[in-house]
């Protein structure tokens, strides 16, 4: 594994086997009475969010808690920070109060690549921008393989808002790596320049893709993103490119459906589609706890014979 | 195929190699000190140890320290239900995430652990390894036990002390006692995992020392 994890790209297969593997082991803790391991004591790991995410702080901070691991949650909100050097200052701030690991969400594609280059300790790529998101894109196929028992060969269709979803590029990519093919679902507006370079099908035509997928991730649509006109009106969005019961009926047998979260009930995906049995949203973020642990273990439980290594 | 695990003893800390594994000695330099019929007796005369020193097994359960800790257990679980004539719990419990090397020798992929469902509160654990070396493992494995509940007693069945204990820590159930030098390294070959039973002496590694700190194995090709 490399020092950081900025994207999905970043994973070999080994890697990324390596990484659910280790969850699967860790994933059983949440039976035990006691849910903590001794691994990471004495290490800190800094969250530090620029962007709202209560679901994403959440889960790393229960992740380094149950390895033992001090958790500083440091939130950009409300102070007067503006982008570019008072990153920088930020992150000689938490490099200073000797942050062993740094868990970042920013507005900016790439911030958590220049914060890499200026800091020692590991840093975990939390969402930046309409970039990536590696951390949801490893629990998606953790679920993926928890329910359907493989990845090889899968048929993963995903729905909605590509343009502004780092959800969408870390999962083609870490999917890719791990043998599944991607047809990405969504109106021509929707979709980010130079997506003919991912690799990955793409499609305007739910309807026809849906009955030969084997999973189905449906993307939240990010209106908070949306400054112009993407689509004429939510209803027709949701028409064509929403998941409803009768197009989830046209999935095969044991297909399942999955969201990141939040989800906006009745536009992209229906009430009844997200409540049934074929849906993982709740899975997804149990399993989520348990990815964060297997990354920060796999990044800072083996960190001083790395060091050592490099200085040697 | 995976390696022998080699329990070497060179005692420079930190010193691991550039590559994810050490080299593992080559099993066709080592000698033989126990065969297959011996590993076998070895572990029918534990099995028997358990069961007069526990009057019964029935409040026994055995859990192997992986990778090869988890087949001794189970060889010597079948051992006891021919004895007692009823079933008796086997399980495995793995140790990597309470080692206390992991920050010198680099992560290692974790293993199973697999606990009865009923739990190991007031139970007599015997904790299982094939070789019992610095301690450390063991100590590890303790205090991975006392996260997963409460035995009434644990006792230690290992098929080989090889001695140089780091810690204070000692084995209720041997298989053999095998005085080693630090440079020696021990090998365990089990029929499940390498195709023959037998336990084999080697030389000091040649080659630049990929050894790790004492005691602690080799890491082993997982799965």
């Amino acid at each position: 594994m490399n020092r950081h994890l900025l994207s999905a790209a970043d994973l070999s297969r080994d890697d990324a086997l390596l990484v659910l593997d280790t969850a699967e082991e860790l994933a059983r803790l949440a039976d035990r009475p006691i849910k903590k391991l001794p691994t990471l004591r004495g290490r800190t790991v800094v969250n530090l969010f620029f962007e709202d995410s209560t679901r994403t702080r959440t889960s790393f901070e229960v992740a380094a808690k149950r390895l033992s691991a001090d958790v500083i949650n440091f939130s950009a909100k409300g102070s007067s920070v503006s982008k570019g050097e008072s990153l920088k200052d930020t992150a000689l701030t938490l490099e200073a109060m000797g942050a062993d690991a740094v868990v970042v969400r920013h507005g900016a594609s790439g911030a958590p690549h220049r914060l890499a280059n200026w800091i020692h300790g590991s840093v975990v790529n939390a969402g930046d921008g309409t970039h990536e998101h590696p951390t949801q894109a490893l629990l998606d196929a953790f679920t993926m393989r928890q329910r359907l028992g493989r990845l090889e060969g899968l048929q993963v269709a995903v729905v909605g808002d590509v343009l502004h979803s780092r959800v969408a590029r870390s999962n083609v990519l870490l999917l890719h790596t791990l043998g599944a093919d991607v047809t990405l679902v969504a109106p021509p507006t929707l979709l980010p320049v130079g997506v003919e370079a991912w690799p990955c099908a793409v499609s305007f035509d739910l309807d026809g893709v849906l009955p030969k997928s084997d999973v189905v991730m449906m993307l939240r649509v990010q209106r908070e993103r949306m400054h112009g006109g993407f689509f004429p009106t939510t209803r027709e969005y949701s028409r064509r490119y929403g998941l409803d019961a009768r197009r989830m009926a046209a999935l095969p047998e044991d297909a399942i459906v999955m969201h990141p979260g939040p989800m906006n009930r009745g536009v992209e995906i229906a009430a009844e589609v997200a409540d049934s049995v074929r849906s993982t949203i709740v899975e997804q973020v149990a399993n989520g706890v348990s990815v964060r642990m297997a990354v920060l273990y796999l990044l800072l439980g083996g960190q001083l014979a790395d060091t050592a290594e490099a200085a040697a | 195929m995976t390696p022998a695990r080699a329990h070497t003893g060179s005692a420079t800390p930190g010193n691991r190699g550039s590559g994810s594994r050490p080299v593992v000695g080559d099993p066709a330099a080592a000698r033989p000190v126990l065969d297959a019929a011996d590993v076998g007796r070895a572990l029918t005369r534990i099995a028997h140890e358990i069961v007069e020193r526990n009057h019964g097994a029935d409040e026994v359960v055995l859990l192997g320290i992986p990778t090869r800790g988890v087949t001794l257990a189970r060889r010597i679980a079948s051992r006891v239900e021919s004895i007692e004539g009823k079933p008796i719990q086997a399980g495995s419990v793995d140790a990597t995430m309470y080692r206390d090397d992991l920050r010198m020798r680099g992560i290692r992929p974790l293993e199973e652990t697999e606990i009865p469902p009923e739990g190991i509160d007031g139970r007599v654990v015997v904790l299982v390894d094939d070789v019992l070396f610095s301690g450390r493992t063991v100590r590890a494995a303790l205090d991975a036990l006392s996260d997963l509940g409460r035995p009434r007693a644990v006792q230690l069945a290992v098929l080989v002390d090889r001695g140089h204990r780091e810690l204070p820590i000692r084995a209720d159930y041997v298989g053999k006692n095998i005085p080693t030098s630090l440079l020696e390294t021990v090998h365990v070959l089990l029929d499940e995992i390498d195709g023959r039973d037998g336990v084999l002496l080697g030389p000091a590694e040649l080659g630049p020392r990929h050894g790790s700190t004492a005691g602690s194995e080799p890491e082993e090709t997982a799965r």
